[in-house]
Order: structure tokens, then C-alpha cells, then sequence
């Protein structure tokens, strides 16, 4: 449906005309996006615009309703699934605002949520032993300190040690699908760049990440190979990486008059994809 | 002091009533619902337990306690030096007639009376219980001379399905700047009942820190009853019950300051699932000579079933005016928020509420004596959840 980057990759995630809302509020009114493997996609757009509601979708929040459209993942219908399914076949959020769970401990919590995705693709599951080899090796991709598996999940972690966090269980579940919702909001420069590092040596030809955030300073470490624009509940506007430069310089003015031309239109129909050049 | 049972398993006969033999042996009829202190618990539920006795020789006065091995610092009293000081605690925190200890007291129980001298280390106290159905009565008093210190645990467990009534009645002395980290883990089954007081009298400068923690009995009472009698000691009393199914769980706790300084911090913790119920009382007195108390209480119920019932209430009598007292209640569900960030990583719901529940446990089960460890108190609180 929208931009084609990398036409002869296989399509790991199908977003057509999709429906959703909250407390029955329509939040989400018609999201096209198509993500082939290799790809990073950017998705910006004024606060509000229901960025955080795509990614709890695509998640399977139980608090948003899906009324319409479709989501295929792998050629699989994603929405059919359960949570822990989706994460387990390899969809991975990063929260915005990740979680704190007092009490249970970030090591144990890491552990039980490897092994069930390990589970689900054949591996063995590692033992608590075994387990502190595999996650202190991967600690180094966010450069964070082993005294943070001790810890309850989250609990009194700073902004930035949070979204270290939600790094570094991306890296240990491999996803095939990783949704970054504000990852870069909160960070200082020095974190921005380890989180930024951390991202971009889990990207491979075989996955695909979906970034989402305000600010063009995650995409000058982070290239992405498509932007989008999100404006109530839909996708306005898809570019290159030039597009993120352009918002910048001219701000998110232009999207009020794009969406008041849309509902003056007797039809609302989605916004007609345009076709892009290879990034 | 202790009476002899008043009438022995024989001579109730399998066909008398329970309540009937139980009365008998408290010399005292079953509390009624019509009790303010008995509101929402009904003995009537003891009706069950089938009349006779399940410690180790049945009603005969045998010493379950006669291999014990004491740390250094622990001896055993016996004869009047063991008599002296027994009911006191008892007597100071009000309890002496209630009917649980009158129960007690009539049930034949063991007892064991341990003075502690200088820091005694650790004592895992067992309880032995026989696979008969019926009654089965401990009493223990627990002297510490000042300066003395001891962690102790009790792990009153009932025979394997069978229907039995555990009464555990602890007196505690803590003499000047004695310290006590008393545990009590009590995992117990549907058919079971246990009936528990500790009565405790702190000098000033001791430490008392009492954690009782229950699940899975079909009723559990806990009664911890201090009484800080000048004042200037220090009381931690930690709680944890979980019900499940039907049965139930209550603790009625009482802590009075009888002079200046004192200082109570508690925590009643509450897991209520299916249609169990919990019942929650905790009553402060700070009379006029009680200045400058520091005393806080905070009770939080996890409801995971909207056919489980909670009753809680703080019962606070200020008098004193210049004291600090702060109280709190709080009821609530599993967050929806931590549920889906677990399942959002994979954990499916079943695991992912465990993981909750655990973690509410853990803040309690932690200051159990570290004994405790060795029997996997989240297992055995939690069992498969
Ligand atoms: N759980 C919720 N309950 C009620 N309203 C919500 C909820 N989640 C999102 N919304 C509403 O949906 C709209 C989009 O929010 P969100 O997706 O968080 O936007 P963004 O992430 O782009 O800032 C907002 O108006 C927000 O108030
Ligand atoms: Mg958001």
C-alpha cells in the first residue's frame, strides 16, 4: 500500500485501513503501512496523533478495540493473536512509558520472557545459570550495569535507564518486528547515542523496526529508509528521510489544513499512498 | 495453670457434637457472630473438626519439645521457674479469657517455656501433629533477658487432608533492649482450622518484629497482641493471609502503649480469590501517657475475584495528643498496565498474574526469619498459582 523501498524483500508487516478505538473514542481511522524485512520506517506526528494507539494495536492492548481493517504479519493474521502470542513469534514493543513492577526481579522477569520466545522457536530454555551468560553479554548493547538485573523491573530506574531496559530485552528476544514508541523521548545525548548504537546493531536484513518518535535527532543516528506522518489517527503523508529534515524546518502547520481539506472531502478516503524512490 | 482436659476423645464419643466438645473444653461456649470482635468469622465452622485429639499421643501429656536441640544461650525451664511467668503476656494484653486461649488452655496443650540469654542466633521450632483428625494445642512462652536476641520460627502445618484444629497460643517477655524476630508461616488446607495468639509484653528498647503469614486453611485467625509497657520499644508486625476458594482468613491484631516514645509500624497484607474472605482488624490504643507514639499502619487487600469479601478496619483509640498515627487501606486488582507489559513479552496471563502475586507476597515474606527460606514460603503461599 505505501512506500515500496525494497520491493523484492518479504513483507513482515501488512497495516490495511485499520480501525481502532478506546472507551469506544475512534482513535484510529484508516492506517496503511506495509514494512518488508531490512526495512527501518519512521513514524512522527504532534502528540496526540495516535502513535502510542498503533503500537498497543499492533501489541494487543486488551483496552483498544479494533473495528476495522487488518493486520497481516508474516502473512499471518496478527490480530487473532494473544499478547504473549504476538511477542513470542517475534513482535516486540518498546513502551513509551515502560512499566514498573515492583517485586518481581528484572533478572527472573528477562529470563521467563527469553525462554518463551526461545520456546516458541525450538530453542532450548536456559536455566538461571545459563541465563546470566546469555544476558550479560547482551548488557554491553546498551552499556548497562549488570546491578540492574538485581533490581525489580523498572522500579526507581530513571527515563533513561527504562528505555536502556526496554533495549535490552529487545536484544535478548530477537524480534523479527520491533515497534520503538519514544524510545529517544527522555534520553540525554550520551544515552540517545547508546540506545541509537544499540538499535542499529540489532537491525539485519531479516527484520525491521518501526521508530517512532518526535524528534529528527534519532533519525541522524538511526537512518531510516521511510516517514511517515501521523495526524488523527491516520497516515498523512509518507517520504524519504528528507521528509523528517522538512518537518523540522517547517513544523506540523501544514497538517491542519491537509486534514481539514480531508474532511471537507464527502467520502474520507485514505490518504493516497505515494510512490517513493529507493532510500 | 493448665488445666487437664475436661473430657478425653473417648469419652465424647464419635457422635457428640463437635461445638458441644469443644465448648467443654474452653469451659466457655463458641463466640458468636453476635460478638463485635467475632463479626464476621463463625466458629460455627469448627463444627467439622471431628471430636478428639491429633497431637502425637492423643490427649496424654507427652513433651513433643524433649529432643529439641537449643542454640547456646536458649535453656529450657521446667517446674515453678517455667510457672512464673506464664499468663502474664497473656493477662497484659487482655486476652487471658478469650476464647481461643481458653481453648487452649483446656485442649492439654504442650508447652515450652525458653529463657534466651545474649544473642542466641536462630530456632526453628517444630509442631508436631499426628495424622488423627481433631485438636491440637501448643503453648509456648518465650522469656528473653535484656539484651538478649533471638530469631524464631514456627511452621504450624496440619496433616495432610485431614480435618484437624491447630491452637497456637506464644507468650513473649522482652526484657530491656531485647530483640525478637519472630515468623510464623502457616500453610494449612480446606479441612483445617487454625486458631493462633501471641500475646507479647515489651520493657522499653526492645525490639519486637512479628511477621505471621497464612494461606489455604479453611479458617485462620491470627491474634498478635503487644502491649509496649513503658513505651520506648519498637514493633514491627508484618501480615500476610491468602484465601482462596471458601475458606477464610482473619487477623485481629492489638498493640497498646503504656508509656511515652513508642513506636508501631504495620503492614497487613491481604490476597482474596475465589469466593474466600478476609477479615482484617487492627486496633492501636494510645492512652494519655503515651507521648510522642509514632505509630503506622497500613492494610492493602489484592481482590482477584469479585466473589471474594473483605472486611478491614483500623481501630485506632488516640488519646494522647501529641503523637503521630497514620493509618491506610487500600483495595486493589491486578494491574491492567503490569499484566499487559509481562504478556506484551511473551509471559502468558496465567504466568504473568503469578508473577504479580508474588511480588505483593514478597514484601511480607521477605522479613520472615531467614529459616524460613528453606521452605519455599512463595510456594507454599501460592501453591501452583
Ligand atoms: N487508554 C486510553 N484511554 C483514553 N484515551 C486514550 C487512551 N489511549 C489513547 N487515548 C487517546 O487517543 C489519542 C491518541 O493518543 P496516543 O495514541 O497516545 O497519541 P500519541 O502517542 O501520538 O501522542 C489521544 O487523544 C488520547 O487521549
Ligand atoms: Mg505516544
Amino acid at each position: 500500500m505505501s512506500a515500496v523501498i525494497r520491493p523484492d524483500a518479504p513483507v513482515l508487516l501488512e497495516i490495511r485501513d485499520l480501525h481502532a478505538s478506546v472507551e469506544n473514542q475512534p482513535i484510529l481511522k484508516g492506517v496503511n503501512l506495509t514494512i518488508r524485512a531490512g526495512e527501518i520506517h519512521a513514524v512522527m506526528g504532534r502528540n496526540g496523533s495516535g502513535k502510542s494507539t498503533l503500537s498497543k494495536v499492533l501489541a494487543g492492548h486488551p483496552a483498544y478495540t479494533v473495528t476495522g481493517g487488518s493486520v497481516l504479519y508474516r502473512g499471518e493474521n496478527l490480530l487473532d493473536l494473544d499478547p504473549e502470542q504476538r511477542s513470542r513469534i517475534g513482535l516486540f514493543l518498546g513502551f513509551q512509558y515502560p512499566v514498573e513492577i515492583p517485586g518481581v526481579s528484572n533478572l527472573e522477569f528477562l529470563r521467563v520472557a527469553t525462554n518463551a520466545r526461545r520456546k516458541e522457536r525450538g530453542d532450548e530454555e536456559l536455566d538461571t545459570f545459563a541465563f546470566e551468560d546469555v544476558v550479560r553479554e547482551r548488557l554491553s548493547v546498551v552499556q548497562m550495569d549488570p546491578a540492574f538485573l538485581d533490581r525489580s523491573v523498572n522500579e526507581g530506574f530513571s527515563g533513561g535507564e527504562k528505555k536502556r531496559n526496554e533495549i535490552l530485552q529487545m536484544a535478548l528476544l530477537e524480534p523479527v518486528v520491533a515497534i520503538l514508541d519514544e524510545t529517544d523521548s527522555g534520553l540525554d545525548i550520551d544515552a540517545l547515542r547508546i540506545v541509537a548504537g544499540g538499535v542499529n546493531q540489532l537491525s539485519s536484513p531479516d527484520n525491521s523496526t518501526l521508530l517512532i518518535t518526535h524528534y529528527q535527532r534519532l533519525l541522524d543516528l538511526i537512518t531510516p529508509d521511510a516517514v511517515h506522518v501521523m495526524a488523527a489517527g491516520r497516515i498523512l503523508r509518507s517520504g524519504g528521510k528528507d521528509l523528517a529534515l522538512e518537518l523540522e524546518r517547517s513544523g506540523y502547520e501544514w497538517v491542519d489544513a491537509e486534514l481539514a481539506r480531508l474532511d471537507g472531502e464527502a467520502a474520507p478516503q485514505p490518504a493516497a499512498p505515494q510512490p517513493l524512490e529507493v532510500a | 495453670m493448665l488445666a487437664a482436659p475436661a473430657v478425653t476423645a473417648a469419652a465424647a464419643g464419635s457422635g457428640a457434637p463437635a461445638l458441644a466438645w469443644l465448648a467443654e473444653l474452653a469451659g466457655a461456649p463458641l463466640p458468636t457472630r453476635r460478638e463485635e470482635d467475632w463479626r464476621f468469622t463463625d466458629l460455627a465452622a469448627l463444627a467439622a473438626i471431628p471430636a478428639g485429639f491429633a497431637s502425637p499421643a492423643a490427649g496424654q501429656p507427652v513433651d513433643p519439645w524433649s529432643g529439641l536441640n537449643l542454640p547456646a544461650g536458649v535453656t529450657r525451664l521446667t517446674g515453678p521457674a517455667a510457672e512464673a511467668q506464664l499468663g502474664t503476656a497473656l493477662a497484659a494484653s487482655g486476652c487471658d479469657q478469650h476464647w481461643p486461649v481458653r481453648l487452649n488452655g483446656g485442649a492439654c496443650p504442650a508447652l515450652l517455656v525458653l529463657k534466651v540469654e545474649g544473642d542466641a542466633g536462630s530456632l526453628e521450632l517444630p509442631l508436631p501433629v499426628s495424622a488423627a483428625e481433631g485438636v491440637v494445642a501448643w503453648r509456648l512462652l518465650l522469656v528473653l533477658e535484656p539484651g538478649a536476641r533471638l530469631e524464631l520460627l514456627q511452621v504450624p502445618a496440619p496433616a495432610p487432608g485431614q480435618r484437624q484444629l491447630l491452637s497456637l497460643v506464644s507468650e513473649v517477655v522482652l526484657g530491656a533492649g531485647a530483640r525478637l524476630q519472630l515468623g510464623c508461616l502457616a500453610q494449612g488446607h480446606t479441612h483445617a482450622a487454625l486458631l493462633h495468639h501471641l500475646a507479647v509484653r515489651q520493657a522499653s528498647g526492645s525490639e519486637l518484629q512479628a511477621t505471621l503469614v497464612s494461606s489455604g486453611w479453611g479458617l485462620a485467625r491470627h491474634e498478635p497482641r503487644v502491649v509496649q509497657e513503658q513505651g520506648a520499644a519498637r514493633t514491627r508486625l508484618l501480615g500476610l493471609q491468602r484465601v482462596d476458594g471458601r475458606q477464610l482468613a482473619d487477623t485481629h491484631s492489638f498493640v497498646r502503649f503504656d508509656g511515652p516514645d513508642g513506636e508501631l509500624d504495620q503492614l497487613h497484607k491481604a490476597v482474596a480469590d475465589g469466593s474466600g474472605r478476609s477479615v482484617f482488624n487492627g486496633a492501636v490504643q494510645v492512652p494519655r501517657l503515651a507521648q510522642r507514639t509514632n505509630a503506622a499502619q497500613l492494610s492493602r487487600t489484592l481482590l482477584l475475584s469479585d466473589r471474594a469479601r473483605i472486611d478491614t478496619k483500623p481501630q485506632l483509640e488516640i488519646v494522647a495528643d501529641d503523637v503521630k498515627c497514620a493509618h491506610g487501606a487500600t483495595v486493589s486488582q491486578l494491574q491492567s498496565e503490569e499484566l499487559f507489559y509481562l504478556r506484551s513479552r511473551g509471559i502468558d496471563a496465567a504466568t504473568a498474574a503469578g508473577l504479580l502475586q508474588r511480588a505483593f507476597c514478597h514484601e511480607v515474606l521477605r522479613e520472615l526469619p531467614a529459616a524460613a527460606h528453606r521452605h519455599d514460603p512463595l510456594t507454599a503461599l501460592l501453591g501452583a498459582a
